[in-house]
């Protein structure tokens, strides 16, 4: 990992563990506490603990001009995205998407939109519904591997990160307590339920608190559509297209609905935000992942409105090319957050329960 | 000159606490008021950028504050720590409103913190601002501004003109142009004079040269003295502020709480002759913190050494600058800069006269002290044996001064006995008026809210 963003961390966290003023924010600093010097390990939990609310900063009497000049987020923020870097499968491709994210997304979407149009019009598959264009094994053959390997790259990855911040054998309970900080987000909502100081200086607001649930929730409904879908393929021989009133379209609608307008705001929020309080240098990373899911929703409704015209091969070559290349950057992209969050949420929770015995 | 407009009804010189209080409490009464800060708006906000809690006193369990603490145990706090050199009637006023300020507080965007690490218990009778003193200040300007308060950064009042017991007009610089305004109420809430070190020369004599800052560079008491040149009726004595003692490699300015060390009661403090010159294990936080930078004023160069031995380290807690660190105490004494045969000596005679310390314990006054040397230190007193050995430098750090302008209990100033009939006082410019010595943590914002609301509201009513 890059040494002058560890040391600057150091630097910080050990100005902010003499002061403890933003002791009640969020997470971060009671785990900051917890310790009086601090390993690499450490600070990459702490920046990965870290859901840059920027309560802190706004509240902190030591910014710049002062001459400690404190910015916690972005020093949090450049560690977190190093450590990204570093504990992605394969390492170079984390690299790529984290320079230049906007031109990757939007090759990858072209570049398979284009492939699945070339298969569709080589191959007429004689189903019905999207069958009719592209034949369900196809997919499947498309789709499964790209699906697979995230996880694959995605499970290494987060065994690399366990073992870099020294968390210990995993428990039922630190899971519960990482998924319950999760659902809720409770480290964007300030420590006193006003939410956070994302875009607008240190004005409270609950815009990106709502924005991000909207986004995870719409993507975890949508996921489930899919996989609703997927078992009644297989066990129950019902084949798509599925009715407006069935589990996998009210599922979908749903969540795409929700991913959607989510994503739109989280990219609003961003534009409003200052950029000197996140990673230096990700900004088109993180604005060409948002941009990618916003598109995996919204194309996904357009075929669902397009579905019944002509229209509907094209929407569905952008939609499952948008689903493909989301899954493969998954492990690359900032949608990596989400895992390495819940990580660190767990470990968090290990720390606790270990303190608390 | 510059004319402003339209004119404010109501001027607020400073941009602390008190000054916050003193505009949204007008503004709510329905006056156009006009806040004048000197700093600019990243370090708006005075000292109380720097502040972290509120005593406050309360009859039963209130927002974040446990129990109860009553008027007469707050007042009995406040006059140990004064030394009864206080103004009981303006003292039990500042009290009294406390309890209606809590709330007020948050009603006003204000947010405490539930509980706190790292800080002896004062849950029952301080409130913590979430985020500290500059997440309240940010609440109070968000809250100002919405309801229409004008805000000029980087505004440094020179002059208010009193003729005939009112202030007339009052003249400011900003962008390099000299500005009047002519408000029907002014209120003072711009600090003491602690950033203006020839001032404080002038107090306490050349040494003071050497103190460090604690705050805001911004408070120079420029108002202050304008004002007392102009007979304004002074409060307190020049010598007196909040003290402590701070890390010696602290900023000159602007240091803030991270520049306390909590070292002492674990230690042996010399001066620079490597000679001990007070009992380091007198008492306890708080009292022994407000202390000390008295003591280290009073030695020569104004500077104090802690030493201490590695099982002491993680005893208190961390520190903003790494210790100093050796592996005998004659390397310690040379990278310090004090004689290392003196420095060794002191330790031989300290240790020397340790007892029996099986009874040491932190965080109380365990009576584990030393018999026969001078001065003693009467608790947690262990030998300095276990290498390697730590060291800090002390140096007094300033928070506030103390003289300042008298108030009533209506927070307005007078010239001689005849109260000047537009002239209001809030914050650390009158704070004099109830602490005549000694500090009691969370008091300064306690005085700040309550008379800044009090002004507030008086120069409110006198505009309309």
């Amino acid at each position: 990992m890059q040494t002058e963003f560890l040391e600057e961390a150091r630097r910080q966290a050990e100005i902010c563990n003499a002061c403890r003023y933003c002791e009640g924010y969020c997470s971060v600093f009671p785990a900051l506490h917890a310790e009086r010097a601090f390993s690499d390990g450490d600070l990459t939990q702490l920046a990965n603990l870290c859901h840059n609310c920027r309560g802190c900063y706004y509240a902190c009497q030591y910014t710049a001009p002062h001459e400690f000049a404190l910015n916690l987020p972005q020093a949090l923020a450049n560690v977190r995205q190093d450590s990204w870097e570093e504990f992605a499968f394969p390492r170079a491709a984390g690299q790529a998407f984290q320079k230049s994210g906007l031109r990757i997304a939007l090759a990858t979407v072209l570049g398979f939109a284009l492939l699945i149009w070339a298969m569709l019009s080589l191959a007429s598959a004689g189903g019905e519904g999207f069958y009719a264009v592209l034949a369900h094994n196809t997919m499947v053959a498309i789709f499964l591997p790209a699906f697979l390997f995230p996880l694959l790259s995605l499970a290494i990855s987060l065994r690399r990160y366990w073992r870099a911040v020294g968390a210990g054998p995993l428990r039922f309970s630190d899971l519960r307590g990482g998924f319950a900080a999760a659902a809720n987000m409770r480290n964007l909502n300030g420590g006193h339920g006003d939410g956070c100081n994302f875009e607008d200086e240190d004005r409270f607001s609950q815009g990106r608190r709502f924005a991000h649930q909207a986004v995870m929730y719409g993507f975890l409904l949508c996921f489930a559509a899919t996989s609703v879908a997927t078992l009644m393929h297989y066990l129950l021989d019902l084949r798509a297209p599925y009715p407006l009133w069935s589990l996998p379209k009210l599922l979908g609608l749903s969540g795409g609905l929700l991913l959607t307008l989510g994503c739109i705001e989280m990219i609003r929020l961003k534009l409003r935000a200052d950029p000197e309080l996140g990673a230096s240098g990700a900004t088109s990373g993180e604005f060409g992942f948002v941009a990618l899911l916003g598109f995996v929703g919204l194309s996904g409704l357009a075929l669902y409105g397009l579905g019944q015209t002509p229209l509907m091969p094209a929407m569905l070559a952008l939609h499952l090319g948008a689903v493909l290349a989301f899954f493969l950057l998954t492990p690359f992209s900032k949608m990596a957050h989400g895992f390495y969050r819940l990580a660190a949420l767990t470990a968090d929770a290990q720390k606790k329960r270990e303190v608390a015995r | 000159m510059t004319l402003a407009s339209p004119q404010p009804d109501i001027a607020v010189i400073g941009g602390g606490n008190a000054a916050l209080c003193a505009a949204i409490t007008a503004a709510e009464a329905g006056a156009r008021v006009l806040i004048l800060e000197a700093a600019p708006k990243p370090y708006r906000g005075g000292n109380s950028r720097h502040t972290r809690n509120f005593r406050c006193m309360h009859r039963g369990p209130l927002g974040p504050l446990t129990d109860s603490y009553t008027e007469e145990e707050y007042l009995a706090d406040l006059m140990k720590v004064t030394g009864g050199k206080t103004d009981e009637g303006l003292a039990r006023l500042a009290i009294r409103s406390s309890e209606e300020c809590l709330p007020w507080m948050e009603a006003h965007g204000v947010r405490f913190q539930p509980s706190l690490s790292g800080t002896l218990s004062l849950a029952r009778t301080n409130a913590f601002f979430l985020g500290g003193g500059k997440g309240l200040v940010n609440a109070y300007y968000r809250t100002a501004e919405a309801l229409g308060v004008q805000v000029e950064y980087e505004a440094a009042v020179t002059h208010l003109e009193i003729h005939d017991d009112r202030v007339t007009h009052i003249d400011y610089t900003q962008n390099g142009e000299t500005r009047r305004i002519s408000p029907k109420s002014v209120v003072v809430a711009s600090g003491g004079f602690q950033a203006d070190t020839d001032w404080l020369a002038r107090a306490w004599g050349p040494a003071a040269k050497n103190f460090l800052i604690r705050g805001t560079p911004y408070n120079r008491g420029v108002v202050l003295a304008d004002l007392l040149e102009q007979k304004v009726e002074q409060v307190g004595d020049p010598t007196q502020c909040h003290a402590v003692a701070i890390d010696g490699r602290a900023p000159k300015f602007d240091g803030g709480i991270v520049t306390r060390l909590d070292c002492v009661p674990f230690s042996i403090v010399v001066n620079k002759n490597g000679e001990r010159f007070y009992d380091e294990g007198e008492d306890v936080w708080p009292k022994r913190y407000a202390i000390w930078g008295r003591l280290v004023a009073a030695q020569p160069d104004q500077v104090g050494y802690v030493i201490i031995d590695a099982k002491s380290l993680e005893l208190f807690m961390p520190s903003v600058f790494p210790p100093i660190k050796a592996d005998t105490l004659e390397d310690l004494a040379t990278k310090m800069g004090l004689p290392p045969a003196v420095l060794a000596e002191t330790v031989a005679e300290f240790n020397a006269a340790c007892g029996d310390t099986s009874g040491f314990h932190p965080t109380e006054l365990d009576g584990v002290s030393t018999t026969g040397i001078t001065p003693p230190k009467t608790n947690w007193a262990r030998p300095i044996t276990e290498p390697p050995f730590y060291g800090y430098s002390l140096r007094t750090g300033v928070t506030f001064t103390y003289l300042g302008l008298k108030v009533d209990e209506r927070a307005q100033c007078s010239i001689g006995n005849r109260p000047v009939s537009n002239l209001w006082a809030a914050g650390e410019t009158m704070a004099g008026s109830i602490l005549g010595q000694g500090y009691l943590a969370g008091f300064g914002m306690t005085i700040g809210t309550v008379f800044g609301r009090i002004a507030g509201k008086e120069a409110a009513a006198h505009a309309n």
